[in-house]
């Protein structure tokens, strides 16, 4: 049984913050398919095109039949723990750090043996489950779990070290105004958060949730305007030393092509909100969050941006709306290469036409602010990198993979049809 | 279907070298190469113009390579090889030099072995010694080779019944025999309350079952028996070699290595049984690997190996001679130099020259190579049998 | 005749010494342009006025080390600002209706202050009537032609969310009804009207016909407009002079500016006739 984690306490104030290390991160190119697949929370092996042997470790050519033609597939994740070591001294500095940390040889059900990171709840002999999990260098490993629910699983020491798990973390949400930070809010209670803080723009104008979000408990409402190079200054001068999850819900949308509008001053807002409030939220907390990447219980763990889908083909009746996501996109990879020595990882949860205003004439199915949130927080559980969510977001990510020229002729045919 | 090997005949091993070990160096391992290069050749009573061909096996010679060596060195060869194979090197590289010298290719080969040790090499070699290692089993806690024996060994007690006093047995004895090789670097008696009281590495492995990365050389050459007779050297007949790398790759984890594949060839090949060697050099990058060889190379059952242990006595005296020189656990771990370190010392017992590690009587030695854990298992597997007089 | 007649620098220097000596005083009735400061909100699918907002561009440091300055961006109607006549459709046609076009002069110009602040402070909706411009005009001497009628609220003095007041159905605060606007500009022939509210409107101003008729009259017949002033309590209802020239933009429709007010605190001499 899993110790229950306890809350952290009090941070002594006269100890130096430790710096964070990392496990090796260095892989081959087709190793990198498994952080690919883990980033998304999937089990993937290599298979053999042609004689469908699977492959394990990743490699060029098949094992079985020397074909170069190997497909990632998701894969039956089961096997049987044989054997197991608890490495009491590393040569890398992060495994000294945690030592002694268990690993295992698990045969898998499906054939390959792979050496795996093992909860503490498995002995040798039985049968596990491998989840395929980044670890704190942002690369793929396996971890065998138990096949069997136990107390607190998530508890587990190196199990934590491969989650964003908000127990016992400090969130904050930057935009309350957002019709879904409300949900968030309410999903990070439910999930253990200690303390989340809400970012408020322009407390002198109303807005819908206003008092719903007062009414959440561990909400501290805070000013917050990722417009305001300075209002996030400020704030991140104030709370980035206690922030572990930061989740940028910020979004500024208006709908219409480029010819429905005869002005940049909504695409302008879009940049601003969208971009500029990322890199401005990514410049001030990002550094800070970064050295305590190691600081125990609650260390800063991971930073979560809520895009549009269409970040990645534009969806033309969105049109500057989309491209504003796109530069997210493309500005969210920066920050997680800026943010990779640490560990934080960047997690980014896609969305397609969420239940709003701006998207209220367009028919179902549409993302509520309840399903949103509670991808957040199982995104974090799991450690993800890139999460999709709802049917639209889903099917459009599966067909920009299967060709995403093609997906963008889709998007021109299919315009107006909502 | 193997074609019947020819033997060895006329082709012959001498001038064994060690260049003594240092615990770490700020030595190159070009260095050491030069440094055992030069003993080698001067207890052959010759120079460097008169070798025609080299081999070279050494983990930290980058960005070099044995031709690298030659302008390095001053050498100029007509034939030349490179041996990355780790433990398995030194009997491949025998084999080689051995067929090249038969067939005429080279008349005399200098084969070297080793590496030097800075303060942070072991560490780096680790995180990059191979595509699988670093994909697959340098993340899981970064152990090296510690873990992935710490596996290996984990499975063995559990599936065979080894104790942790089996595995003490040998590593002790290998102590004993140490004491008696002044190019140790362990200088100190160890027993088994040591051993068993010894610092948790990767459990099961403690501190003594882990061999002590040194700086270090080994070399000897392989020439025309004639030629070796004209200069009067000691010389060692080789009677039997075999070598074979990625063997039983279906096993779910290693209990066994090439050496069961081959092992009927080796003896029908050297034309003798296992009861007729007298030193045994098996490698011992840990005490498990040289159970699974015991078995292997016909000394016991697959699995009986713990209780052989219990039954022998491995010291240089004993009935089973075994890593006289102390093996890489007590005489330490020079990189590639480890896969010499058997042959060298198996050269010395035959031809008589081991001096004060010397077995009574020594004839027929067998010396047996491992190497390269690539992922989760060493993939490389050699031995061969050699004979001291006039076989 | 008095001697200035003869001497023009006469006036000018009477005047510097007057601001010397704190015989005129100056009061600043600008807000500071600040981030967080309310702009006018109009329905989301509406463009809206951006924010004040500052970005730097270098401080002392690796991006300009013995300099600092920034970048600001801001709308033409951000903070105490200035409405031309372009700013409204009434005025669209009129010459000279955008900020550079105004003839400098008609950036200054004596100052009358209706105090509405008691009824304001009763009614957020209040409004400001041709009975009540009477009514001052009874106490205080008709309004001069050509000058600056500032209504003064004290709604400067809310903060947050009480400034713009926006309820359920939109912003409540005081403002003129037409026909008082009307009467200002036929009857009274002013030169511009201000407020201390984010508009000349009155926060309901939507309803009245025509809509928004402060901006719909006063640019209509190419006055001027100023938002967002302050301190208009530190005035007197009249003998105050305005000074509020607005930045040179353009085409602009108005700008944020510096508004000043100059108050004499001793009886001037008698210099005409």
């Amino acid at each position: 049984m899993t110790e229950p984690l306890k809350p952290p306490p009090k941070k002594n104030p006269q100890r130096r913050t430790r710096a964070p290390t990392r496990p090796s991160h260095f892989r081959s190119r087709a190793a990198l398919g498994l952080a690919a697949a883990a980033g998304e929370g999937r089990f993937m092996l290599q298979v053999c095109d042609r004689c469908t042997a699977i492959q394990y470790p990743p490699r060029d050519a098949c094992s079985a039949c020397l074909s170069i033609d190997l497909s990632w597939k998701d894969a039956k994740p089961t096997g049987t723990l044989i054997a197991e070591t608890t490495v009491q001294t590393s040569t890398n500095t992060y495994f000294r750090e945690r030592s002694p940390w268990r690993v295992g040889t698990v045969v898998m059900d499906i054939g390959p043996s792979v050496i795996a990171h093992i909860h503490g709840d498995i002995t040798v002999g039985e049968h596990v489950r491998l989840v395929n999990r980044l670890d704190r260098s942002g690369q793929a490993v396996f971890f065998a779990m138990p096949v069997h629910g136990t107390d607190n699983p998530e508890d587990d020491l190196q199990m934590r070290e491969m989650t964003c798990d908000p127990k016992f973390r400090r969130v904050l949400i930057t935009d309350g105004r957002n019709p879904n930070s409300v949900a968030i809010a309410e999903a990070f209670v439910k999930a253990g958060a200690s303390i989340i803080f809400v970012g408020e723009s322009e407390a002198w104008r109303p807005y819908p949730n206003q008092s719903a979000l007062r009414g959440v408990d561990n909400v501290e409402i805070l000013p917050l305007d990722v417009t305001d190079t300075n209002s996030v200054q400020v704030l991140s001068g104030e709370i980035s030393g206690k922030t572990d999850i930061l989740v940028n819900n910020a979004r500024f949308i208006r709908p219409g092509g480029l010819f429905d509008r005869r002005d940049v001053v909504f695409a302008q807002q879009e940049i601003e909100v969208n971009y500029l409030g990322l890199m401005r939220l990514a410049q001030s907390f990002g550094p800070v969050m970064r050295e305590r990447a190691a600081d125990g219980t609650n260390s800063a763990v991971s930073w979560v941006n809520i895009l549009s889908a269409y970040a990645w083909t534009n969806e033309p009746d969105f049109g500057p709306f989309s491209a504003s996501n796109a530069a997210a996109l493309s500005i969210s990879q920066a920050l997680r290469a800026d943010l990779a020595d640490s560990g934080i990882r960047v997690m980014n949860v896609y969305v397609g036409p969420t239940e709003d205003e701006w998207h209220q004439p367009l028919p179902p199915p549409k993302v509520t602010p309840g399903s949103l949130a509670r991808a957040v927080v199982t995104g974090l559980r799991d450690g993800l990198e890139e999460q999709f969510v709802g049917d639209i977001a889903e099917d459009l990510i599966k067909r920009w993979r299967d060709n995403p020229k093609v997906l963008e002729r889709e998007m021109i045919a299919n315009r107006g049809r909502a | 279907m193997t074609a019947r090997r020819k033997g060895y005949e006329g082709v012959v091993v001498v001038a064994p070298t060690t260049a003594p070990y240092q615990r770490f160096s700020i030595k190159t391992a070009h260095w050491w190469i030069a440094r055992a290069l030069g003993d080698c050749l001067a207890s052959a009573r010759i120079g460097p113009r008169d070798i025609d061909g080299f081999s070279v096996a050494s983990f930290t010679l980058f960005p070099d390579t044995a031709v690298g060596l030659t302008q390095h060195l001053g050498l100029s060869v007509r034939w030349l090889d490179h041996v990355p194979l780790g433990g398995a090197c030194g009997v491949v590289a025998l084999r080689r030099a051995a067929r090249a010298v038969q067939c005429g290719d080279s008349t005399i080969v200098a084969c070297v072995a080793g590496d030097t040790n800075h303060v942070d090499s072991f560490r780096r070699m680790l995180s990059s010694f191979s595509r699988f290692a670093q994909d697959a089993s340098y993340p899981y806690g970064a152990g090296g080779p510690n873990a992935c024996f710490a596996l290996l060994t984990d499975y063995y007690m559990r599936t065979y019944g080894a104790r942790r006093e089996d595995f003490g047995k040998i590593c002790v004895t290998q102590r004993d025999n140490a004491l008696k090789n002044p190019n140790a670097v362990m200088k100190h008696p160890l027993t088994m309350d040591d051993y068993l009281a010894g610092r948790p590495i990767s459990d099961p492995i403690t501190l003594f079952d882990c061999v002590m990365p040194v700086a270090g050389a080994e070399a000897f050459l392989v020439m025309r028996e004639e030629d070796a007779i004209a200069q009067n050297l000691p010389h060692a007949h080789i009677l039997g070699t075999i070598e074979r790398h990625n063997a039983f790759s279906e096993d779910v984890i290693q209990t066994r290595g090439g050496w069961a594949m081959e092992i009927d060839e080796l003896y029908a090949m050297a034309a003798c049984t296992s009861q007729d060697i007298d030193v045994v050099n098996t490698y011992d990058d840990y005490p498990v690997i040289v159970m699974m060889q015991m078995e292997d190379l016909g000394f016991c059952a697959k699995g009986e190996a713990p209780s052989f242990v219990r039954d022998s006595d491995f010291t240089i005296c004993g009935d089973f001679p075994h890593n006289t020189s102390g093996g890489q656990l007590s005489a330490g771990q020079a990189g590639a130099g480890g896969g010499f370190l058997g042959l060298t010392e198996a050269i010395r017992q035959v031809t008589g020259t081991a001096g004060p590690t010397q077995v009574d009587g020594a004839k027929m030695a067998l010396v047996s190579g491992f190497g390269m854990i690539n992922y989760d298992r060493g993939l490389c597997s050699g031995a061969a049998i050699l004979s001291g007089g006039d076989t | 005749m008095s001697k200035i007649d003869n001497d023009p620098g006469a006036v000018l220097g009477a005047f510097a010494a007057a601001i010397g000596s704190g015989d005129v005083k100056v009061v600043d009735l600008t807000h500071t342009l600040d981030p967080d400061f309310p702009v006018i909100v109009l329905p989301p699918e509406f463009g809206q006025c951006a924010r004040f907002r500052m970005e730097e561009i270098s401080a002392y440091d690796h991006r300009g080390p013995a300099w600092k300055w920034r970048n600001f961006t801001c709308g033409e109607h951000t903070g105490t600002h200035f409405d031309a006549p372009a700013h409204w459709i009434s005025g669209r046609d009129l010459p000279n209706n955008s900020v550079d076009e105004i003839s400098p002069s008609r950036f200054f110009g004596p100052i009358q202050v209706i105090d509405c602040s008691e009824g304001a402070a009763e009614d957020e909706d209040f409004e400001l009537t041709p009975a009540l411009i009477e009514a001052w005009e009874d106490e205080h001497g008709e309004i001069l032609p050509s000058s600056w009628v500032l209504m003064r609220t004290d709604w400067s003095k809310r903060n947050g969310a009480a400034y713009l007041n926006m309820l359920e159905d939109g912003p409540h605060s005081p403002g003129p009804t037409p026909e008082a606007v009307q009467f200002l500009v036929d009857k009274r022939n002013i030169r511009g009207f201000g407020t201390e509210t984010v508009g000349p409107d009155a926060g309901q101003g939507a309803h009245y016909s025509p809509p928004y008729p402060a901006h719909y009259y006063l640019h209509g017949a190419g006055r001027l407009g100023l938002q967002c002033l302050t301190n208009l309590d530190r005035l007197p209802p009249r003998g105050a002079f305005l000074i509020a020239p607005p930045l040179k933009i353009k085409n602009g429709t108005g700008s944020p500016l510096r508004v000043l007010a100059l108050v004499a605190q001793v009886a001037a001499p008698h210099y005409a006739e």
